[in-house]
């Protein structure tokens, strides 16, 4: 089955058999930030963008991304960088195997929340799971981020 | 110190953060063979036949391996030094197959569909036998986990394949009876924790393929880079020469990955193939048929005489270690001598265990490795001998615990150099408030609050054994290169270990470039186990940078045609004292690859005699729901005896991360298994680790001891961490409802279930 898709900007087609999800084909294309913890959508490890909305890419299939707009963190890679190093500072990286769809979901989630509260992020967020933080750095990360982004220091 | 003590980000952090491909499958070649396992439906049974030959006929199919193929010598997957205390138990692909999940056969192809095509069509013929399922009856059973003649224990550590047995000891100080007949009051308990996943977010995986010298080279996640090429070299029966083995990235471990649990798979179908070959472990076979916690049921028998002076302590662990004995007589260790010397007045002392094989899935090591469940249960028993006292369970904390400068009979006789305990116990009473809090607070609307506690301690390293070495070079320019052998799995030890040799080497971080973990050419290291990779070999990377510099100063003087006694090293260049003439390391660096006979470079290692265990506090505060036995999470305060701290930031981390890991091990997470032995928790679906909106705020602080055989004063972190949360959370249900939880995990079922008996 021929799938004509935009991936991070570049026009791309795919030969995917039926049933294949958007994970093993954004792998397939070079998208190694897109990780896979679970194959129970319990992890959020996949989540990539499918027209601006984060979406995990194992249970999306290939064939309903067909016409529209995929993005990965390859293609969002100033703006990771730039979150990232808030992310790192607080070491809430740690192993780093749960950051690419943590990311992007937190850079999905100030797009779209204006000025969110502290539980509205965890609920927002609640989806991404991460082993080794306990989550408390990740907040912190956010919340500065967030404060930079607004005050502009 | 410039760096030591700093908040800095991971060296590695940049390429973590934006996603680049850095871990095993990422990096793995793209025409790797797809290897998977076939498992067995049972929980013991023989294979009687294998039959193939149809499932080879689908197109891509490449192999089969059966038990025929593998050669037939034991060994022990446990990332643990030579001699192993691990029973060798087990064969790549055995006959006999010991738990529902235990590999039936290796299945390698060129497509994953080819492979799971095939997998379906491999036709297995079972003898179905009985299985030891119930640990507790496990001892002398007249069914026999390993009844193989070739099974060997080569430590003394009181195994009997025989008797189902993987390990057993009695040992102890004073005299305990009498001890207990000075004790007023004496409580009595059993606790019982059970198996967890460490549910590291990247499942175990591993590639492997022949180098251009005729050589297996394995990439792996592992925490034990040259136990790998240990384990391969007796498992394959080759020489451990013939291998290589070396460590990408790693999306963490937690104990898990100290075990060798997937890298034999693809080793041994690229040794038939000569192929470049891959495993990655669903999450399902992560949660099946991989490395969890030990379950053990833990007896507690302590006193405290009239003025609330506990005097005597007896602990029996009974520890499952499932059908193989990875960690077995190790782990059960810890829940007696890393739980009883908490308490310093202690005059006599009882520990014994039994570790016992069943047919289900092995344990192995989680963080915490045994102490986090003697922690449970003798933290768990302070609160109840307080409540028979009728006094503040802190209080009696407070009389009780060890202090700096005591001996630890239960700790093998060390002594306490370093322990804040004391202070991390006011400062944790101050955070949560705890004089105003404690026990109960009834909120009018159905719901309490409470606090509870909980003390913890852990070791750094395996006194007189683990060992870690690193090596500095001086290259040209002058910039340094730090080669590592103990495996960065996301907690930084690349980073901390840069930090100390920038300190020690008077530089920048920039002038130091890491090299992870190769077998061919890091120095050796046991491994990122036993909390021991910042003390044991931080240690290593002190002891070599005090002997580079030397050499720098040496090999400065001979360039500057001066004597050494009158030369100096600053970090930057190696001045002549008397006339002030310098050449600069840069110029050293250039210097010493031209015409050179030696060259410029140190290497030390470090092993310690002792292990100084870190101290810690922890707080929690909940809200009960007196209807259903809903616990809510309110507030977790942590105060923490690490020594120095390193790295505040990664230092933070690890103490927040470990806390939520030890909430979900106390709330929520369970290994299910039916009546046959079929383990129901196999997916995030049923095994629920804690997400963002179930841990509450936790809060940390350090109280910093100083270690004086430690670099820089430094101990561990990284275990002790996960030993609070099912004794503290415990003990607040306990104040909250006076049900007293003495089973993991503390569901509300069993807090409702509890509270309708009180009525």
């Amino acid at each position: 089955m021929e799938i004509q898709f935009v991936l991070n900007g570049k026009k791309t087609s795919a030969d995917a058999a039926p049933g294949a999800m958007l994970y093993g084909l954004l792998r397939e294309k070079g998208c190694y930030s897109v990780k896979c913890g679970c194959e129970t959508t319990n992890c959020g490890l996949c989540t990539v963008w499918v027209d601006g909305v984060p979406t995990l890419s194992c249970a999306m299939p290939v064939a309903r991304v067909e016409g529209r707009e995929v993005t990965t963190m390859e293609g969002l890679q100033k703006e990771a960088e730039e979150f990232g190093s808030f992310l790192a500072a607080e070491g809430a990286e740690q192993c780093g195997f749960c950051s690419p769809g943590f990311i992007m979901n937190v850079l999905a989630m100030v797009r779209e929340l204006d000025n969110p509260s502290e539980d509205e992020i965890k609920e927002y967020l609640s989806g991404n799971l991460c082993r080794c933080t306990g989550y408390m750095g990740q907040l912190r990360a956010i919340q500065k981020y967030m404060k930079m982004k607004k005050e502009g220091v | 110190m410039k760096y030591v003590n700093q908040a800095l980000p991971k060296v590695d952090s940049k390429a973590l953060v934006t996603g680049k491909p850095v871990y095993t499958d990422d990096i793995a070649p793209k025409d790797c063979l797809v290897v998977k396992v076939l498992r067995s439906p049972y929980a013991h049974a023989l294979i009687q036949d294998i039959q193939y030959d149809t499932a080879m006929k689908v197109p891509g199919m490449v192999c089969v391996l059966t038990y025929k193929d593998c050669p037939n010598k034991r060994f022990t997957m446990a990332g643990q030094s030579y001699p192993e205390p691990s029973p060798y138990d087990r064969l790549i692909l055995d006959r006999r197959v010991r738990f529902v999940g235990d590999a039936a056969a290796i299945v390698a192809g060129e497509t994953e569909e080819a492979v799971d095509r095939a997998m379906k069509m491999i036709k297995v013929s079972y003898e179905v036998l009985e299985p030891v399922l119930d640990f507790r009856k496990a001892k002398d059973h007249s069914i026999l986990v390993h009844p193989e003649d070739n099974w060997k224990s080569l430590c003394p550590v009181g195994a009997d394949n025989q008797r189902n047995l993987c390990a057993s000891e009695t040992s102890g100080d004073g005299d305990l009876e009498a001890a207990f007949a000075k004790c007023k009051y004496i409580i009595e308990e059993t606790y019982h924790t059970k198996a967890n996943q460490q549910a590291m977010m990247e499942t175990f995986r591993t590639y492997t393929y022949m180098d251009t010298y005729g050589r297996l080279n394995v990439v792996s996640s592992t925490q034990v880079t040259f136990h790998v090429r240990r384990i391969l070299a007796t498992a394959l029966d080759i020489p451990k020469s013939k291998i290589r083995v070396v460590k990408p990235r790693i999306g963490g471990g937690f104990g898990a990955k100290q075990t060798v649990v997937t890298e034999v798979y693809p080793a041994l179908v690229t040794m038939k193939t000569g192929r470049a070959a891959k495993i990655v472990y669903t999450r399902e076979e992560s949660m099946i048929a991989s490395s969890p916690r030990h379950e053990m049921e833990i007896s507690v028998r302590m006193g405290a005489d009239e003025e609330g002076t506990i005097k005597a302590i007896d602990v029996y662990t009974l520890s499952n270690t499932g059908a193989f004995g990875e960690h077995g007589p190790t782990t059960v260790g810890l829940s007696g001598h890393k739980s009883i010397p908490l308490y310093g007045k202690v005059e006599a002392h009882r520990f014994a265990y039994d570790v016992v094989y069943t047919n289900v899935m092995s344990a192995g090591a989680y963080r915490g490795y045994g102490a986090t469940q003697g922690i449970f249960a003798v933290e768990s028993a302070v609160d109840e001998l307080a409540a028979k006292m009728n006094i503040d369970p802190v209080v009696l904390r407070e009389k009780n615990i060890v202090k700096e400068g005591q001996v630890m009979p239960a700790y093998y006789g060390e002594t306490a150099n370093s322990c804040a305990l004391d202070r991390c116990l006011v400062r944790a009473k101050e955070m949560i408030g705890w004089d105003e809090k404690y026990p109960v607070q009834d909120m009018g609307n159905g719901k309490v609050r409470s606090v509870g506690a909980a003390l913890a301690m852990q070791g750094s390293g395996i006194a007189g054994l683990d060992t870690g070495s690193v090596v500095i070079k001086v290259n040209d320019d002058g910039f340094y290169s730090l080669m590592i052998g103990a495996s960065d799995m996301g907690t930084g030890c690349d980073t901390i270990l840069a930090q100390m040799a920038a300190d020690c080497l008077d530089c920048e971080m920039d002038n130091i470039i890491v090299s992870g973990v190769d077998t061919d050419v890091s120095p050796y290291d046991c491994g990122s186990y036993a909390s021991s990779t910042t003390y044991v070999t931080g240690m290593a990377v002190v002891k070599t940078c005090a002997v580079l510099r030397e050499k720098i100063t040496a090999r400065g003087a001979e360039y500057l045609d001066v004597a050494v006694e009158e030369a100096e090293f600053d970090g930057k260049k190696v001045t002549h004292i008397p006339s002030g003439k310098e050449i600069s390391l840069k110029n050293i660096g250039n210097r010493v690859m031209c015409s050179s006979n030696t060259p410029l470079m140190a290497s030390e290692a470090s092993s310690s005699p002792v292990s100084p265990p870190p101290f810690m506090v922890g707080m929690a505060e909940i809200e009960l729901d007196r209807e259903t036995g809903k616990v809510e999470l309110l507030d977790y305060v942590a105060v923490v005896d690490c020594g120095t701290v390193v790295n505040p930031a990664l230092a933070r981390v690890q103490v927040e991360g470990g806390i939520a890991q030890g909430i979900g091990m106390a709330l929520y997470e369970d290994i299910v298994y039916n009546k046959d032995g079929k383990n129901f928790s196999n997916s995030f679906m049923q095994y629920k680790i804690p997400t963002r909106l179930d841990v509450g705020t936790v809060r940390v602080e350090f109280e910093s001891s100083y270690e004086p055989t430690g670099p820089f004063g430094a101990k561990s972190i990284g275990e002790i961490v996960i030993n609070t949360p099912s004794p503290a959370i415990a003990n607040a249900i306990y104040n909250a409802s006076r049900v007293r939880l003495r089973e993991l995990p503390m569901t509300s079922e069993k807090i409702y279930m509890g509270m309708q008996e009180n009525k």
